[in-house]
């Protein structure tokens, strides 16, 4: 056994056993955060605090809602919303919290897009991100099944039945996703294990990869600059801060992430307050209906893009291409050629592509909600078409560019 | 300074997603219906002034009691809702407030031709009548004078008009046809809470006949109300109250030709059931609001405190 000391105070006794002094020093005191940088870095800390949100209000809503495709909607909408005390904030965080959360993620990505923060050395914060995303996105499907309202039941219908592989016809893939050959107490049983349980602990993991894989190459900055950690914080550390260029995690960084979270959560309560409608889509106040279609089926805003992009096209092509704007992401770090990690601005061609990639995804995303006629899916086809383009000539456009 | 252009940049494209899904897509999706303010314009003008004196006369001879109660008057046809629903398809309502809930014109015009005030033409013809007669006269020489006689009468035993609550107005325009078991409302009234078992099942077994009774008379079983507050807008309610064939062209559902007011209290009614706690969350909201600016403030305290020394 090891040998311990009689420890002097609570704070020695904890070191003794858990190391947490050294743990405080590498993850906060001299965690060095480039001292250049806006609020946009702060996304990330917007994303863990609205992650404990969803977490927090989960767990409430989790206390009294039923699992049961007779009374999944009753329980949300009247026991949770009308019987239970606050019972209707808890939902209103939940929901609101589910969307903006998306909200905040594509900014978060398009953040490190514009700086190029997912090369040299941060191909694993990219791509841990990427699975954060992917797992998030699953978490809010699995989440909206469970009011088992209109939506619920038909959005199920149309996403479970892209398992059946356009015409491959696997019919039994689907049914074996479903436990049933329609959405039906199977169905909802397992959407929901997944929502509270298998998924909430795959994303608690990757957040754990995401942040690990943060440490070594640390954050970009607003400009590019490649900055000797070892020298900045020496300066830092002799007190000389106003001169370094760099920072500590805490608490320098994390005063103004607070402040960031503070500002995002006035925005944040607004919407939970007084503009919730975009977060509750009011045909899901409709309850699960097999025989009634609603007249028009889409799917909650943030998938709206990648919708669009199977949408347009014939069965099978639609399904080819939407699995490719699943994956693509994935692999920026790599179709992306050019030895430059600065600012898109500063990169020619590729700040035209950055900023068509970003206009062409709104577009998408409008089009995947209006009703495919007409004009509306020509633009769609258009816009899936530069989607796909876009991917292709970035290696070329990004080859092409010089080093800075 | 960059930072503000980043945010304004940030929010620009935010706000013309939003505006594009949102506000944008829903006008493209659903065709816009504007409100008529419940003047029922298509239906004739009234030309004659009724008498309530004459139309209590008038009323009884018209034979209205025959198929409505009248409770406020203590008259009843001795039938069940239930029987009454096997008999007519569905119960007709209770008179008693009719004159306060109904616009007067309607009412005129429906007692002439049911199917014509109520839009529902489309259903009915010679060999499937209205289960409502035409009123052909009660033997006086002026069909549209007793018209009139019986409408005055109608609004003279009624509560007035602002009187009218959310309760009474929903329950006599739109009780008969719509369950809404978030404030316990079943067709055959609000459902009781029993002491045996065997009650409670008896009178579910009730609804569940009253409801095929509606079922085959309107083609489908109007929809549960409670959360439509919610999955449909107060405007397209208020409109489609207005005239159902507006919205939902050649449905089942009759106009119901309620005053703007009564239309007003049956949408507060709806809230009740879907929507109660908005008081409540205004309320908390505005709290929550108060707190959270006072975070703003010393989250900005606190990092300009700990920033002064990194400049
Ligand atoms: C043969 C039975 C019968 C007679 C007689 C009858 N009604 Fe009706 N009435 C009905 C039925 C059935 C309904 C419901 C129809 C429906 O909802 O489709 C109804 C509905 C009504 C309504 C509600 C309409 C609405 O918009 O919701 C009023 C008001 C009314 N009747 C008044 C009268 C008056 C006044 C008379 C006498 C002149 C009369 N009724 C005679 C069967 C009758
Ligand atoms: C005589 C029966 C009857 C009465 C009275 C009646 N309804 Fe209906 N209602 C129906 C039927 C039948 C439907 C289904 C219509 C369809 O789907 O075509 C319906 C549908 C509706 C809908 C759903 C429309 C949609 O978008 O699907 C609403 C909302 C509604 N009614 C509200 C009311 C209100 C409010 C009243 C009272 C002012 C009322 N109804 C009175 C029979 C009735
Ligand atoms: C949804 C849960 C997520 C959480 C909680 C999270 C959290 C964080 C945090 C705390 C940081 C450091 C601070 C910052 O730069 O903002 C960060 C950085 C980063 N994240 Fe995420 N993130 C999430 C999702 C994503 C996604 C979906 C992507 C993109 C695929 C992504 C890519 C990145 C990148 C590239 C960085 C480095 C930024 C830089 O070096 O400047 N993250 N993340």
């Amino acid at each position: 056994m090891a040998h311990f000391e009689k420890a002097k105070s609570l704070n020695e006794w904890l070191d003794q056993r858990l190391a947490i002094n050294t743990l405080n020093r590498v993850l906060a005191k001299e965690y060095w955060i480039p001292k250049d940088i806006n609020f946009l870095w702060a996304m990330g800390m917007v994303l863990a605090i609205t992650f404990g949100i969803l977490l927090v209000s989960g767990i409430f809503l989790l206390m009294y809602y039923q699992p049961n495709v007779d009374l999944a909607f009753d329980s949300v909408n009247f026991t949770i919303m009308q019987e239970v005390g606050y019972g209707w904030l808890w939902r209103h965080v939940h929901a609101v919290a589910a969307s903006v959360v998306f909200l905040i993620i594509y900014i978060h990505m398009f953040t490190g897009i514009y700086y190029g923060s997912y090369k040299k050395g941060r191909e694993l914060i990219w791509i841990s991100g990427m699975l954060l995303f992917v797992a998030f996105s699953a978490e809010a499907f699995s989440g909206y099944m469970l009011p088992w309202g209109q939506m619920s039941y038909w959005a199920g219908m149309v996403i479970t039945n892209l398992f059946s592989m356009g015409s491959l016809e696997l019919n039994g893939i689907v049914e074996w996703i479903r436990g049933d050959y329609v959405p039906a107490q199977a169905f909802l049983d397992r959407f929901f294990m997944l929502h509270v349980l298998l998924i909430p602990v795959a994303i608690l993991a990757l957040i754990g990869v995401h942040f690990g894989a943060l440490r070594l190459p640390h954050v970009n900055n607003q400009n590019g600059e490649e900055i000797d950690f070892a020298v900045e914080a020496e300066k830092y550390k002799a007190g000389n801060k106003a001169a370094s260029k760099v920072i500590a995690f805490a608490n320098d960084f994390m005063s103004k992430d607070l402040f960031v979270v503070a500002v995002f959560l006035v925005f944040f309560f607004y919407l939970v307050f007084w503009n919730y409608g975009f977060a509750m889509d009011p045909v899901n106040f409709d309850p699960a209906d097999g025989l009634v279609t609603p007249a028009h089926i889409y799917p909650e805003w943030y998938f709206l893009w990648s919708y669009e992009i199977l949408r347009p096209f014939s069965k099978d092509i639609g399904l080819v291409a939407f699995a490719f704007a699943q994956v693509i992401f994935f692999l920026l770090p790599f179709l992306d050629r050019s030895p430059n990690a600065v600012p898109a601005n500063r990169r020619g061609l590729f700040s035209i592509w950055f900023w068509a990639m970003l206009v062409d995804l709104i577009v998408l995303t409008a089009m995947g909600k209006l009703p495919p006629e007409g004009i509306y899916s020509t633009i769609g086809l258009v816009a899936a078409l530069v989607f796909i383009a876009l991917w292709i000539i970035l290696p070329i456009i990004t080859k092409l560019e010089k080093k800075l | 300074m960059k930072e503000f252009i980043i945010l304004a940049v940030v929010t620009f494209f935010s706000l013309l997603t939003y505006w594009l899904v949102e506000p944008f897509a829903h006008s493209q999706m659903h065709a816009h219906v504007e409100s008529e303010g419940f003047a029922y314009a298509d239906l004739p003008a009234l030309t004659k002034e009724g008498n309530a004196t004459r139309g209590a006369d008038t009323f009884m001879a018209g034979g209205c009691i025959g198929c409505h109660n009248v409770q406020a008057l203590g008259m009843e046809t001795g039938m069940s809702a239930k029987d009454a629903a096997s008999a007519y398809g569905v119960n007709p309502p209770d008179l008693s407030n009719a004159g306060a809930i109904y616009d007067a014109k309607f009412l005129a015009d429906l007692i002439k031709n049911p199917a014509h005030a109520t839009i529902v033409e489309h259903k009915f013809n010679d060999m499937r009548m209205h289960p409502m007669p035409a009123f052909y006269g009660a033997g006086g020489d002026d069909i549209d004078q007793e018209i009139a006689d019986i409408v005055a009468y109608m609004q003279s035993i009624a509560v007035q008009a602002e009187e009218v609550t959310p309760t009474m107005a929903f329950e006599n325009a739109c009780g008969r046809c719509h369950a809404v078991r978030y404030t316990n409302w079943t067709q055959l009234g609000e459902m009781p809470n029993f002491k045996y078992k065997k009650d409670d099942l008896r009178f579910q077994a009730d609804v569940l006949d009253y409801q095929d009774a509606v079922k085959a008379y309107m083609g489908k079983l109007p929809p549960d109300l409670s959360m439509y507050i919610r999955s449909r807008n107060e405007h397209f309610i208020s409109t489609f109250i207005e005239n159902p064939q507006s919205q939902l062209h050649g449905t089942a559902m009759p106009r119901t030709g309620v005053t703007a007011h009564s239309a007003e209290k049956v949408i507060e009614y709806m809230r009740m059931a879907g929507d109660p706690l908005v008081e409540e969350r205004n309320e908390t909201g505005k709290n929550v609001m108060i707190y959270m600016i006072f975070f703003v403030l010393f989250a900005y305290l606190w990092k300009r405190q700990i920033w002064k020394d990194l400049h």
